[in-house]
């Protein structure tokens, strides 16, 4: 058909398909944005509504290490990503590595967190209406960080087996998305449990 | 102007075809199917067995009520019906059949050989399978594995405390979680899908003014299920907490709140009701242009509208709970949002009827169901408005005015939407028209059947008949209105069992349809029918918002006015 000579102009073409991982990531960030924002204003609308202790600034304390940790990992994959889209696959290796690193560390960090928490100050999810909305909020998001160091390890492996190329470096980012988006959910957290209600 | 393949030849599918596979191959290959198509007709499919489940467990009610101080079942078989029949129809048959049209429809319609995430597709729909099979398993397992199965019996709104462990022994309300739970996961897979594949796979030209509009409202519809799904399963999460950690969210004895449930829930609940009607507007912006023969009046204006919609309805939840007793703030507030919906959806009405106004209306099927759908979504809409009052609701919250007012909603514009865009799409899914003239039997007696039951279930309402109540006492006056309302069951019945012998005779006897058997202007016409695997040999590409009527009148194509 003589229509298939006619040029589209550069202004009329849709998003490339090659960005529908960017679109898809965003829309599951959407997605979870959602369920994390119930919990959080569980959380808030319950705080201070407890009817037996003990209380959050009582048992609580700001996890700065821990904190500090998470927000750094985002800075490493960063770097992860950049090494990749240069082709640098063993750069991008070791500060994957170490974002995976980071991300244990906050989880080994929770854990020692809630068995004191548990052990020691007797705060479990069914002792006290504080209990049930700080387990389930932070084990929310701790879930989350446990999914993403999950995703972040296998592609590790794959790195380490040699399967991942530059030309992989489009998926990475699409993934590290994902594991930004874990540690700007942190930030709400922290501010909400830590900070605001304490 | 654009570039399709050339019309080829359809070509049909004959059962000698296919039955040369063995069957074992022919199952194997829709099972591991990534097809949008297959997956599509799927999720038609199934919601269409759900509806009907959903049906009996509705006809099973009305049978109930058709009489005063009825025994027909007994009180907790009628309780397990109500909420069984509520969250299949939402969960496992409206929900799918939408999604079922956007899956088949969707890369066709802006020329792409298939969804952004094929994969991702087939796992969300095995999902929502897997979301089903767990809530009807309760049937036979939800007392666990001990004693006989008992389904869910707390309604399909699931208020707190009936559903902490106290009150609600067994596993029952776990399979409805559960059920729930899985089938939301699914739900998100696809509305992602959708909408990404409107966003990044559309074909060359095809700009976000040049959608149709069945791509606009279905984005729509997307968003909506990443707001509404999320809260739905955040609580469905504290529930389970609740129920298997001990946990306090919804227990009143500890500090928590049974209020706060009934927010999450209709935070869900209330866009949930425009996930599912979006889509069917979507339905009627596609076959009443071309039924009418003008394209869409107000293209610009209807989408507006419907993102309109799609805001508005996220801050009108509390409606539902006019009667818990909220500040005069509170109320005036959802009383405001609930009556400005009405703005946007008028606009969109008006919008239809200036399509149809002067245009030279063909009163085929799939026209006669929009027509339908035009009256019937004006009157829920207005009965809605009704509603919104507050002084009004609290007087007819939880009695069968309300019950009357969304399924007209729900069946007046849902359903009577999804039977108009299966008459229309059928030619291009099968390659073989639905017989007219069957389509007409199953038009006019669905719609008696539909006045019947949904008109007259107002008045028992206005009358102070409660919604789940199993019998009543004969002298209350509602006896002769519930019988008229349990007669439309069973031409409801009827019709959607000629709409089921139509769909299965015409696969096989159908008259050939076609390429393009409305003389349509939308991309899926423009490939064979079916479409073949990868649905377009060469990607089309497109200069205006009906490419196929610039193929068809070159001498007057429509780019030149946009």
């Amino acid at each position: 058909m003589a229509a298939s000579t006619i040029a589209v102009p550069p202004s009329e073409m849709p998003i490339s398909a090659s960005l529908r991982g960017r679109v898809g990531m965003w829309c599951l960030i959407a997605a979870e944005s959602a369920i994390f924002c119930i919990f959080v204003v569980a959380y808030l609308y319950y705080a201070g509504k407890s009817l037996s202790g003990p209380t959050p600034r009582e048992v609580l304390a700001i996890p700065w290490f821990n904190s500090i940790c998470l927000f750094s990992s985002s800075l490493t994959i960063v770097l992860a990503e950049k090494a990749i889209h240069r082709g640098e696959i063993k750069t991008f290796g070791i500060f994957w590595f170490l974002t995976i690193a980071l991300g244990v560390i906050f989880l080994i960090g929770t854990a020692r967190e809630w068995h004191r928490l548990i052990y020691h100050e007797g705060l479990t999810i069914s002792s006290s209406l504080f209990g049930t909305t700080f387990y389930s909020l932070v084990g929310l998001h701790a879930f989350h960080v446990i999914v993403g160091a999950t995703g972040l390890t296998i592609i590790l492996i794959l790195t380490i087996l040699g399967f991942v190329t530059r030309q992989h470096a489009e998926r990475i980012s699409v993934f590290a998305m994902y594991w930004h988006f874990v540690d700007a959910v942190w930030v709400v957290v922290l501010s909400v449990v830590y900070f605001i209600t304490r | 102007m654009f570039d399709a393949q050339p019309l080829s030849p359809p070509i049909v599918v004959t059962p000698e075809l296919e039955s040369a596979k063995p069957l074992f191959d022919r199952v194997h290959e829709w099972v591991v199917t990534v097809d949008h198509k297959r997956l599509g007709l799927m999720y038609f499919c199934y919601g269409i067995v759900f509806l009907v489940i959903g049906g009996i467990e509705a006809s099973i009610m009305r049978a109930q009520l058709s009489v005063a101080n009825n025994h027909l079942v007994s009180p907790e078989t009628f309780n397990q019906m109500f909420t069984m029949h509520g969250t299949t129809m939402i969960f496992f048959a409206a929900m799918p059949i939408v999604f079922g049209f956007a899956n088949y429809l969707m890369p066709l319609m802006v020329g792409a050989r298939d969804m952004a995430f094929p994969r991702l597709n087939a796992w969300s729909f095995w999902m929502s399978a897997l979301g089903g099979i767990i809530l009807y398993f309760s049937f036979v397992g939800g007392s666990g594995l001990y004693g006989a199965g008992s389904a869910p019996n707390v309604g399909w709104f699931a208020y707190a405390p009936l559903t902490s462990r106290a009150f609600s022994v067994g596993h029952s309300t776990d399979y409805w979680i559960v059920g729930i739970l899985v089938s939301g996961f699914g739900s998100v897979g696809t509305a992602l899908n959708v909408l990404t594949t409107i966003l990044a796979m559309r074909c060359p030209g095809m700009t976000l003014r040049r959608m149709p509009l069945f791509a606009w409202l279905n984005s729509v519809m997307a968003v909506l299920v990443f707001l509404a799904l999320g809260p739905l399963t955040a609580a469905q999460l504290m529930l389970l907490i609740d129920r298997y950690l001990g946990g306090h969210f919804f227990d009143t004895q500890a500090g928590g709140s049974a209020v706060i449930w009934m927010h999450f829930f209709w935070i869900f609940g209330h866009p949930e009701v425009y996930v599912l009607v979006v889509p069917a507007f979507a339905i009627v912006s596609e076959v009443v242009p071309v039924f009418s023969r003008k394209p869409i009046f107000g293209y610009s204006v209807m989408v507006a509208a419907t993102v309109a919609i799609g805001f508005i309805s996220m801050g009108v939840w509390a409606h539902h709970m006019f009667t818990i007793g909220m500040t005069s703030y509170g109320n005036a507030f959802f009383v405001a949002s609930t009556a400005a919906i009405a703005v946007p959806t008028g606009i969109k009405i008006f919008n239809w009827l200036g399509t149809m106004w002067g245009g030279k209306i063909r009163f085929a099927v799939p026209m006669l169901f929009c027509i339908a759908f035009l009256g019937q979504f004006l009157i829920a809409g207005l009965t809605g408005i009704m509603l919104s009052a507050a002084p009004f609701n609290w007087q007819l919250s939880g009695s069968y005015f309300v019950i009357a007012h969304f399924h007209y909603v729900i069946v007046g514009a849902i359903i009577f939407a999804v039977f108009a865009g299966s008459y229309y799409w059928y030619p291009k899914v099968t390659g073989r028209m639905l017989d007219e003239k069957l389509g007409k039997w199953h038009f006019w007696v669905f719609l008696i059947g539909f006045h019947l039951t949904f008109d007259f279930m107002h008045i028992p309402g206005l009358l102070g008949m409660p919604r789940r109540i199993y019998t009543y006492q004969p002298d209350r006056g509602w006896d002769i209105w519930n019988l008229i309302v349990s007669t439309g069951v069973i031409f409801q019945a009827a019709g959607v069992a000629v709409w089921a012998f139509n769909v299965v005779r015409s696969y096989f006897k159908g008259k050939v349809a076609g390429n393009d058997p409305w003389d349509a202007w939308t991309l899926e016409w423009s490939t064979s029918s079916p479409p073949p695997v990868y649905n377009f040999a060469t990607l089309p590409v497109v200069r205006s918002r009906r490419p196929l009527w610039d193929l068809k009148h070159p001498e007057d194509p429509d780019w030149k006015y946009e």
